[in-house]
């Protein structure tokens, strides 16, 4: 058997398509570097929609957290430290027995029960935890000038905030909010190992490392290919995040600007 | 390095027998989360069937032996690393760890595997749910049938499902499933059994003949003498030799 | 434990309470606490230097120790630690294992990978195949340690690298045109001054750790949340004295106040450090302390 056939058969094979008994003889590196890298796609959805659900509650967390109004600070602020303050492997925990008491309650509740919705929410109101204390502590530091030029336009309320306040806040939250996504990401690999039970053996990339990591007895294969899919995922994410950074910056001098080069060293 | 102090056998033999060599100390590795196999007793240290055969076979082998837990998923990795020198954990002896280990001959006959479901519930085995911990021979078995596989982190977990809906039976040991279902008015046993799985045998490194000879002759001497049968029989473990 | 508990079966259930909480299993969760505890405060300080020395070599002016020291960062930092957590430990065992048995037995001729097994010689054991138990234990919690250095080292290492990069450049212009040397620059400059920076960046790194906990059961180290789950789950009577049902909801809600608790325990000791880091400073915040004092 090919390696194109094994790709064809397990590529999908997390999202049910293909083939549907896992390999049983062979666990050849074709195998292995297919299933955990179908396995990612699982980890990409949960860490991708997570963040950008995540990023619109963390924006309102950070403005709760910095109002005036008690009620909403409070609110805010007990949100974000009951997230913070808890391992993600608890919340899991917790998050799938109060699916399950709801379940009798409604057939509307029965998904929730399932990876693909229960492990979203819990993923998506801790990755808004964590960026809203982010987006806080940028909130901040928001510089008064800036503030102060924006009132000295006649700007206030919805248009100094959507044009002075958030991009500033933005800008300065930036280099964290990159480390928070990368975090997320590396967050997803828990949803199968201790939160929700795996269906029809349709798992994560973790999932299927361990799969292999059973069947052959050796963890110094499946984990390494697991630990370079990552690799590359983070690569793509800083990727990514620089660029958004680079336009968050554009409009600063040159000097300011390009903080994040790398500089090539070269032996003196 | 996985392996935590929970109780030593401490044999009043140790002083009248001099060991050359490595094994001058057997470090027993289990899981301990199995019972009647393994389990943590009250007192904190490791209980069951396979604590009082370990035992009893270190005695008559004559060998200082200590008992250290580790986790099911990583307990052959860390015998072949060498952090502990035998597996007794209720382990099946099958084709694929035996290309990996060496097992002693075996100490249960081979143990039908059972589906516990809610008492006078009807399940479909071709098209139902059946949960199974994740990365054991029940779970390979169901994930090549025509059931759907579900999948949990521990035992007591493929229980808690069976309770709350999530999966319409459970798929394990006999032996684990019996007391369960005798203790629990709303689970039972189904009559449909699976046999899967050889019997269970203690596991060692290919590379440690000496240690595996020394336990076949002990196996094998309490199984001429019955002691094994009374012990299968204690622990409600399957049928005697 | 007390006197009154030899039939648990007949005690009402405050007595019964008090028994089944004090049995030998509770007394391994209570002391996993500190073995939690303990392994976070050695972990803290050595993640600290592996992320100084991470940082240093990074920025060095040295190329291939600068690549190094990115590497590191960059590869750890893009790995779950879960992942590490699955395979490193062996792995670090037997990579001192081997080192051991170069160094001893150089005359040993069988080969050391003999199929699967792993094998070195006797004496190259770690610890020695017939020490006792706690010299098991006490090395796998230092090979524990070890692993949570080198993971959470590379993300202090990118903390570090950051804050070095973020005292002001004319302070350094200033130290070179007084004629310190580069490494008196480094080391009476910029050292004392980076921590006010690195400070918000490694707090939030602490409570990480902190979080991270409850995957040392992948390490060997029987932690809170591996008792949690071994006590919370339902027992039958056969195999214990005080059979219950499914209780691991309680014994999470438990692990969950002890985590809330010591973050917040953290937060108010991290909060208190920042203002003695920030005193005479100079940043926005030094400037606030100085005017208000």
């Amino acid at each position: 058997m090919s390696c194109w056939e094994t790709i064809a058969d397990y590529g999908l094979r997390s999202i049910g398509i293909g083939e549907r008994v896992l390999p049983r003889e062979g666990y050849t590196l074709c195998q292995q570097f297919t299933l955990i890298g179908s396995g990612m796609i699982w980890n990409i959805y949960f860490g991708v929609l997570a963040l950008c659900s995540g990023f619109l509650l963390a924006t309102a967390v950070a403005l709760g957290k910095a109002s005036k109004n008690p009620v909403l600070q409070k609110a805010s602020a007990w949100f974000i430290f009951l997230f913070r303050g808890s391992p993600l492997f608890i919340q899991f925990f917790f998050a799938y027995f109060v699916f399950l008491s709801l379940k009798p309650v409604s057939p509307i509740f029965d998904p929730f029960t399932s990876a693909w919705l229960g492990a979203l929410i819990v993923l998506f109101l801790n990755t808004a935890a964590y960026s809203g204390e982010i987006f806080y502590g940028a909130l901040q530091s928001v510089p008064r000038g800036d503030m102060e030029a924006a009132d000295a336009y006649g700007m206030s309320g919805w248009s100094r905030f959507k044009r002075v306040t958030w991009p500033t806040m933005l800008r300065l939250a930036w280099p964290a909010y990159t480390n928070e996504a990368i975090f997320l990401f590396h967050a997803t690999t828990l949803v199968y190992f201790s939160g929700f039970p795996a269906w029809q053996q349709r798992g994560d990339a973790l999932y299927y490392a361990s799969f292999f990591a059973d069947k052959t007895f050796n963890p110094f294969i499946p984990y390494p290919i697991l630990a370079f899919y990552f690799i590359l995922l983070t690569l793509c994410v800083i990727g990514l995040f620089g660029l958004i950074n680079r336009r968050l910056n554009r409009h600063l001098p040159q000097e300011s600007r390009t903080k994040m080069k790398l500089k090539l060293n070269i032996i003196r | 390095m996985k392996s935590i102090l929970l109780g030593t056998a401490a044999l009043a033999i140790t002083a009248t027998v001099a060991f050359a060599g490595s094994h001058s100390v057997v470090r027993m590795g289990t899981e301990g989360a199995y019972p009647p196999y393994n389990f943590i007793n009250d007192a904190g240290e490791v209980d069951g069937f396979e604590r009082e055969l370990g035992d009893e076979l270190c005695a008559r082998a004559e060998l200082t032996c200590e008992w250290v837990t580790n986790e099911w998923d990583s307990i052959i990795p860390n015998l072949v690393s060498g952090n502990y020198d035998t597996i007794i954990a209720g382990m099946s002896i099958t084709d694929e760890r035996d290309e990996v280990i060496d097992f002693t001959q075996n100490y249960t006959q081979p143990d039908p595997s059972s589906y516990l479901a809610l008492d006078g519930a009807e399940v479909d085995f071709d098209g139902g749910v059946i949960a199974a911990q994740a990365n054991t021979i029940q779970a390979a078995f169901i994930a090549s049938s025509g059931a759907t596989l579900v999948e949990f982190a521990t035992p007591d977990e493929t229980i808690a499902a069976v309770r709350n809906g999530e999966a319409d039976a459970v798929l394990a040991d006999d032996a684990y499933l019996r007391p369960i279902a005798e203790e629990n008015a709303d689970l039972a046993l189904l009559d449909k059994q699976e046999l899967i799985g050889g019997g269970v045998g203690m596991g060692v490194r290919e590379s440690d003949s000496e240690l595996k000879d020394k336990f076949n002759a002990a196996i094998q001497s309490m199984k001429d003498d019955g002691t094994l049968n009374a012990l299968l029989a204690k622990w409600e473990i399957g049928p005697g030799f | 434990m007390f006197s009154f508990c030899v039939d648990p079966a007949s005690l009402d259930s405050m007595a019964w309470m008090a028994c089944y909480l004090t049995t030998g299993k509770h007394m391994a969760i209570y002391t996993s606490l500190f073995t939690v505890l303990l392994l976070l405060a050695i972990t803290a300080p050595t993640a600290l230097v592996f992320g100084f020395l991470g940082a240093s070599s990074a920025r060095s002016d040295f190329a291939p120790l600068s690549w190094v020291g990115k590497a590191y960062i960059a590869i750890v930092r893009g790995v779950p630690d879960i992942a590490f957590f699955l395979f490193f430990v062996i792995a670090l065992d037997q990579f001192f294992e081997w080192i051991r048995h170069e160094i001893k037995c150089p005359d040993w001729e069988a080969d050391i990978w003999q199929g699967n097994d792993f094998v070195v010689c006797d004496i190259a054991k770690l610890p020695l195949g017939n020490s006792p138990q706690w010299m098991h234990e006490t090395y796998g919690f230092l090979l524990a340690v070890l692993t949570f250095a080198i993971v959470f080292g590379a993300f202090a290492a990118n903390v570090l690298y950051g804050a070095m990069r973020a005292v002001p450049h004319n302070q350094l212009e200033t130290a070179e045109s007084y004629g310190m040397t580069r490494s008196q620059v480094f080391w009476r400059i910029l050292v004392p001054q980076m921590w006010v920076f690195a400070l918000p960046g490694l707090s939030n790194l602490w409570m990480v750790l902190i979080k991270a906990t409850p995957l040392l059961f992948l390490l060997g180290v029987e932690d809170i949340v591996y008792w949690a789950r071994e006590l919370g789950g339902a027992k039958t009577a056969r195999f214990t004295d005080y059979p219950h049902g499914d209780w691991r909801m309680w014994y999470f809600l438990a692990l969950l106040v002890f985590y809330l608790l010591f973050t917040r325990i953290s937060e108010i000791a991290l909060d208190k450090l920042m203002i003695r880091l920030t005193h005479g400073q100079a940043t926005l915040g030094g400037e606030a302390q100085r005017k208000t004092a």
